[in-house]
């Protein structure tokens, strides 16, 4: 079970619980109140004990006195969340800045040291700036505990959001914006550490895509990498079919593509699999859609690429 | 036009004209015949949707896959969404009812165009045949959301376009009805109705009437906007050809929220004839009630921003979209108050209509005080885009819209087909409704505070509680639909005759016979000065 009740995770939660307690608490006020006096009406004057109705038209006093007490609470209202929502938009200069990358149906986290993860991993007590980049569609980036939501939108500069998570432990990051077929899987989890530890883990780049890890075992590389960057969440790898064909089983096998409007055989080598995940709309495999994918260009390099084609030989018969 | 000596003695449900049987009621332009056409039509509309309503809320009974995948899913909530938004709730009350009482409640025989109303009927007809035929025969039925928000809409292989047209041409009939409304408000009252004493349900048609006619263009806008795009690949809404996804969810809500609006004001207007009458009492502060209408409708345009909260809008758009949301919620509440002022020292027949009634009220300000959660900034950043929104709006769209339905169809329905319902059964499927309501969706909002996201096929254990209870709401809720409709369909042929007018209403619907003649009124009646519709001295 993950930590999603009030915990003052984030030095929002303060500013945004209060503007819930002040609405929610004259809410409940009036709801209890008015409800409980239009029953009381209804039996007091029910006909059985008030047969004859007493005219009353209106009453000017009244109407302004429930005009102005609500507006002065809807403006208290406001006001509290306006004041929960403006530090929202002003990130403080020394903010550790991590770009984050949306795309059907995955996030992906990127340190200014290169290091990439699929897991927010965030000191604690630090304020953090996250710079958003849709890759496709928009996306939004929640995260409950923090009280925080972004959309991410394609193309839109400055798209950003800043927190500074105050609490250790594991809280949930969904997808809040409507994305397709795998929205409801697009969510991963924040890492709040201790700042140490943080360190640790952000210099510490044997787990993905370094040389010496590479040389060690490309194929374990290439399935990290995959993971980080989200192939799984349209690709399987047990041949059961997605919005992308599986993996199993691809590597040497030949497969009929569409290519500028024309039907053509290829086979799966080096070059079309480089091909795929830097211009995945160029050669079309029968029974999939164009367009749900968008390029990598940028995001890998022609190391991580030899990393995952070793990687995906494992999952084939064929042998080179 | 028939001469009155032809349909002596007929009523409007018996009399035969040019045609027969089916054709005498596609063809008629009697606004009675053209109202129940659209009570048919969007009864029908209603059960789709409910049923894949019912099919997701199975769907969500536990985690991982229920039912069906998560493709069908995805679906199944886009044309959930777009049957009750477009063909059942934004024509709801002003076409049904309306249509049926509008003519009535002024003294007039018909509305101001008569041939024109025909039109808009079939104008629904056709464009609810075509959205379902884009829905149906494309390459697959659209899972993009009822919202169409670029650019997901716009790369998802379904067919955005003809949708969208049907959706233009759903937007003429409302248009056609609003000025056909204003019009006839305007220019057919009988002698002696003053716009002091014009009934609040036809206030509230007239709020409506002008946002159908000023908001409801701004489809047809979008729908250009979307075929340039489409067809001759001009970048507006798709960053990838330089357009501004942002850009598209504006165009959206400037017409979308003033059509919850639409939505809404009739029911606050058939609340207000349904109080008064069975409190037998004149309604506390008619004035307010019809400045607050027309509060709503003006201001009601300026607050479609608040959706777009977490879109990255600038800080001052957020703050003015803020701050006119928490405005245009006080004429509600001005409402709420006066309504249950009304209640005061009256004497209170409680009947069917009036338990939709209370109930409606209750709703409504659950509905209401929720919005007020997603009204201020720090809150919305929290539940936008979560159940609690789904909470809130089914609270308001289903439950005032809806609520308000039912009360308006148990109050004329003696009226309209000239029979009674058999009460007991009546008050039951109200209470069974009632409970499946208040169970389906008020676990919603606590979800939603919990941080499940919308639209989700799927969901982690945390969530589990509150999606069980809200699927045992949908059964319940199913199960009242259904008593309540057997009910009034079984009624309807074979119910005792309706007086003219059991409830004691002042209106004028109520002088006429049940169900009224062809042409409303015998002899053109006259308001006297000391007449009003709530003067029950």
């Amino acid at each position: 079970m993950y930590n999603s009740e009030i915990t003052k995770a984030s030095n929002f939660v303060q500013g945004v619980d209060t503007a819930f307690m002040v609405i929610l608490g004259i809410s409940f006020i009036f709801l209890i109140g008015l409800t409980a006096v239009m029953l009381y009406f209804v039996y007091k004057y029910n006909r059985k004990r008030h047969p004859k109705p007493t005219q009353i038209e209106g009453s000017v006093k009244l109407e302004i006195i429930w005009t102005v007490v609500p507006f002065i609470l809807t403006m208290f209202m406001f006001y509290y969340g306006w004041a929960g929502w403006k530090p929202m938009h002003n990130p403080p200069k020394d903010a550790m800045e991590v770009t984050v990358y949306g795309r059907m149906w995955n996030f992906s986290f990127e340190y200014d040291n290169g290091r990439r993860s699929d897991t927010l991993f965030l000191p604690k007590d630090q304020a953090v700036k996250l710079n958003l980049v849709a890759l496709d569609v928009l996306h939004s980036l929640y995260i409950p505990a923090f009280r925080v939501k972004q959309d991410m939108v394609p193309g839109k500069k400055d798209n950003f959001m800043w927190f500074e998570p105050q609490k250790e432990g594991t809280f949930e990051l969904f997808c809040a914006e409507y994305c397709g077929l795998q929205h409801s899987y697009m969510y991963t989890f924040v890492e709040v550490m201790d700042p140490a530890d943080f360190q640790a883990w952000k210099t510490d780049t044997t787990s993905v895509s370094s040389s010496i890890a590479a040389a060690a075992s490309p194929t374990a590389t290439g399935r990290k990498i995959m993971q980080n960057i989200g192939c799984f969440a349209c690709h399987t790898i047990d041949g059961t079919k997605l919005v992308g064909p599986s993996f199993k089983g691809i590597w040497g096998e030949t497969q009929t593509v569409t290519t500028g409007g024309e039907k053509r055989q290829v086979t799966v080598d080096e070059d079309y699999i480089r091909k795929s995940i830097f211009d995945p709309n160029a050669d079309i495999v029968d029974g999939f859609a164009k367009g749900l994918m968008v390029t990598y260009e940028g995001q890998l390099t022609d190391a991580d690429v030899d990393n995952i084609i070793e990687y995906l030989k494992t999952l084939s018969d064929h042998k080179d | 036009m028939q001469t009155s000596s032809a349909v002596n003695g007929a009523n409007y449900l018996t009399y035969q004209g040019k045609y027969k049987g089916l054709l005498g009621w596609i063809f008629s332009t009697d606004h009675k015949r053209i109202g129940l056409l659209y009570m048919y039509s969007i009864a029908t509309m209603f059960a789709t949707g409910l049923l894949l309503g019912l099919a997701m809320k199975f769907e969500l009974l536990a985690p991982g896959k229920t039912i069906m995948e998560a493709q069908t899913y995805n679906a199944t909530f886009t044309v959930h969404g777009v049957i009750m938004i477009f063909m059942v709730v934004v024509p709801g009350l002003p076409a049904v009812f309306g249509n049926l009482m509008l003519p009535l409640m002024i003294g007039a025989k018909d509305v101001a165009f008569p041939k024109l109303n025909l039109l808009s009927w079939w104008l629904y007809v056709t464009g609810v045949f075509l959205v379902l035929a884009a829905l149906l025969f494309g390459p697959g039925a659209p899972d993009t959301g009822w919202t169409f928000y670029a650019p997901y809409s716009f790369k998802t292989g379904t067919n955005l376009l003809p949708a969208v047209f049907g959706a233009f041409v759903l937007g003429f009939s409302s248009i056609l009805t609003g000025l056909n409304f204003l019009v006839t408000i305007h220019r057919l009252r009988c002698p002696g109705l003053k716009w002091t004493k014009l009934p609040l349900f036809v206030w509230t048609l007239y709020g409506t009437a002008w946002i159908q006619l000023l908001a409801t263009p701004v489809v047809g806008i979008t729908l250009v906007l979307v075929a340039l795009e489409r067809v001759f690949g001009v970048g507006i809404f798709d960053p990838a050809l330089g357009g501004d996804p942002i850009l598209y969810q504006h165009l959206f809500w400037i017409y979308s929220h003033p059509a919850v609006y639409i939505m809404i004001l009739p029911a606050m207007g058939a609340i207000s004839e349904i109080i008064p009458t069975f409190a037998q009492k004149h309604i506390f502060g008619y004035k307010a009630i019809i400045a607050s209408t027309m509060a709503i409708a003006f201001v009601g345009y300026l607050v479609w921003g608040h959706h777009m909260f977490t879109a990255g809008m600038s800080g001052t758009a957020q703050y003015y979209f803020s701050l006119l949301t928490f405005i245009v919620a006080i004429p509600s509440a001005i409402k709420v108050f006066n309504w249950i002022s009304t209640l005061y020292k009256g004497a209170i027949n409680v009947q069917t209509p009036f338990y939709w009634a209370i109930s409606f009220i209750f709703v409504f300000m659950v509905g209401g005080l929720s919005g007020l959660v997603l009204g201020a900034l720090a809150t919305d950043v929290h539940v936008h885009d979560t159940a609690f929104v789904v909470g809130h709006f089914h609270y308001i769209v289903f439950g005032g819209t809806g609520f308000a339905f039912f009360a308006a169809m148990h109050y004329w329905f003696p009226k309209i087909f000239g029979r009674m319902y058999d009460k007991s059964w009546a008050n039951i499927g109200w209470l069974v409704f009632t409970i499946g309501f208040l169970a389906l969706y008020t676990p919603m909002f606590y979800l939603g505070i919990m941080g499940m996201p919308r639209r989700y096929y799927d969901y982690l254990e945390e969530f589990h509680g509150g999606n069980i209870l809200s699927t045992f709401g949908s059964w319940v809720l199913a199960t009242g639909f259904v008593i309540i409709v057997v009910n009034l369909i079984r009624s309807a042929r074979k119910g005792e005759p309706a007086e003219k007018n059991p409830w004691h209403s002042k209106t004028l619907e109520w002088t006429v016979s049940s169900p009224p003649p062809v042409l409303n009124f015998d002899e053109e009646p006259v308001i006297g000065e000391n007449d009003g519709p709530y003067n029950y001295k």
